[in-house]
């Protein structure tokens, strides 16, 4: 069972229109690295010299990656990434 | 109307037409919306603003619309209160406070935000609108949406005060209660959007919403007379409220409405959900998300998406931050009621706390002109203060009794 991730409506473009798309466990950021090479600029969107953009946030099983180790997070198989746009202002 | 030129992302600039759509879609950063401010410039002028009727639209051409607003249309233009007692009490010279507990329909500041949400919303031609929320957002949808004729999907962590979510209900709009945080709930809501084409106002109508906090600020110009004051203290949720109050001090003065502009700008938080306050304190430019633990739940965002540009303000402007103990936000709020007759939701104590620590510190200069954005009235959050206030004088219903409880307030007098 591979790595599930999420794909948020901006990027589907990307993804061919694909709202989910699987890859290999491994760090975030080389999941991201090795994504881009079946969607030519998927990595550039999400991140930036290696690091994470600061409006995207990465949850892994539902939990963001920075109360872990950001794009340096450990993903193994059966794990559920999304990738979601920054948004707030609820209250 | 119809001064809007379109949206920009505020990170790399990249323009998008009038679309209910939030991030941009080349590096996701958030979209705002752009004025011919030149346009307004010659239109909008003081008397123009004071010959309409106290309310939000009287600024309607710095809001987003390109029709006439048809939701909210008493929202807004809440006093601005000169706080002698209080500024005496703190040994400040001229304090205000922005009385936002008195905003129609729902006494917060999210009345002013939806109105132009839900205007903007029906503009769009949704039939249904959604929010994430805390609970003072939840009240305002459910209430503007039900005068407005919306179908409505609120979504709240199931942790909120029982009274919140009882004042959303009221307005029988469909209230989902997440097992969750805000947060979790806001990160659900971004996936719930992805699918349902629907107004969600905190998300695909958030460039829009996000403008209606504007109007507090202009209201703050209008009200000390076309005048900027010198320090304005904020309470920070996402960071957007003080930005957008920043934004509109700056829009008043390109387009002539004050002439000066040299206000430091104060951001306060709950010490137990401080992310944009702990990088003000650190001078750190990442804003790392934290799990919220706070009595003020209406500022309970971990994950705060306006943080950065919150903290660039607050840097520019040469103001500074400060956070405040759960003991210390009760202690407040019970203090500017009983000095100023002004009962305020634990953001108010969190923000008049705040500034008290500002004060002692030196960071805020008692001297300086001061406005308080106090956003949402104390009785939406009772629980707060349950147990911290004295008891009532329980009596028979004759004077012998009365007069025993006299001769005891007497000799404690």
């Amino acid at each position: 069972m591979p790595v599930t991730v999420k794909i948020p409506v901006p990027l589907q473009r990307i993804t061919e229109g694909k709202e989910e798309v699987t890859g290999e466990p491994g760090t975030i950021i080389a999941l991201i690295n090795s994504l881009d090479k079946q969607y030519p600029g998927l990595a550039e969107r999400i991140s930036e010299d290696g690091k994470l953009r600061r409006f995207v946030n990465v949850y892994v099983n539902e939990e963001d990656v920075r109360f872990m180790k950001n794009e340096e997070t450990e993903v193994k198989d059966g794990d559920e990434i999304s990738i979601v746009p920054a948004i707030a202002g609820g209250r | 109307m119809g001064f809007v030129k379109g949206l920009k992302c505020r990170e790399c600039a990249r323009e998008y037409p009038i679309d209910p759509i939030y991030v941009c879609e080349f590096c996701f950063g958030p979209l705002e919306v752009v004025y011919d401010l030149e346009g307004i410039k010659g239109v909008l002028t003081r008397e123009l603003i004071e010959s309409r009727p106290q309310n939000l639209w009287r600024y309607k051409e710095l809001l987003p619309l390109d029709k006439e607003p048809t939701v909210g249309l008493h929202s807004g233009f809440t006093p601005l209160v000169r706080a002698d007692k209080l500024a005496k009490h703190l040994g400040m010279r001229e304090l205000y406070i922005k009385d936002d507990t008195v905003t129609h329909p729902t006494l917060s500041f999210k009345d002013r935000v939806v109105a132009v949400a839900l205007s903007k919303a029906k503009e769009f031609g949704f039939d249904t609108v959604a929010c994430a929320s805390t609970g003072n957002l939840a009240h305002s949808v459910s209430a503007h949406g039900a005068a407005a004729g919306l179908k409505r999907y609120i979504f709240i962590p199931a942790t909120l005060e029982k009274s919140k979510i009882i004042a959303s209900l009221a307005y029988e709009p469909n209230l989902i209660a997440v097992d969750g945080n805000y947060d979790d709930v806001n990160r659900l809501c971004s996936e719930v959007a992805n699918k349902y084409n629907w107004a969600f106002v905190n998300i695909n109508i958030r460039p829009f919403y996000a403008e209606g906090s504007k109007t507090q600020g202009y209201e703050i110009l209008e009200q000390l007379g076309w005048k900027a004051p010198d320090a304005v203290v904020v309470p920070c949720a996402s960071g957007s409220l003080l930005t957008k109050i920043w934004k509109s001090f700056k829009e008043a003065q390109e387009i002539g409405l004050i002439s000066d502009l040299d206000t430091k700008v104060y951001s306060a938080q709950a010490t137990g959900c401080s992310p944009i306050v702990a990088a003000i304190k650190a001078n750190e430019d990442v804003i790392r998300p934290v799990k919220p633990n706070t009595v003020a739940k209406s500022l309970a965002i971990g994950n705060p998406a306006d943080g950065f540009y919150a903290k660039q303000v607050v840097n520019n402007t040469g103001g500074d931050g400060e956070d405040a103990s759960d003991a210390e936000i009760i202690d407040a709020i019970k203090l500017m009621a009983r000095t100023e007759g002004i009962f305020a939701e634990t953001a108010g104590g969190v923000t008049l706390a705040s500034t008290i620590k500002l004060l002692e510190s030196g960071k805020l200069d008692r001297d300086a002109c001061t406005v308080l954005c106090i956003t949402g009235n104390g009785l939406k959050t009772k629980e707060a203060i349950v147990g911290h206030t004295s008891e009532p004088h329980h009596i028979e219903p004759n004077m012998k009794s009365f007069e025993a409880v006299m001769d005891k307030l007497k000799k404690n007098d």
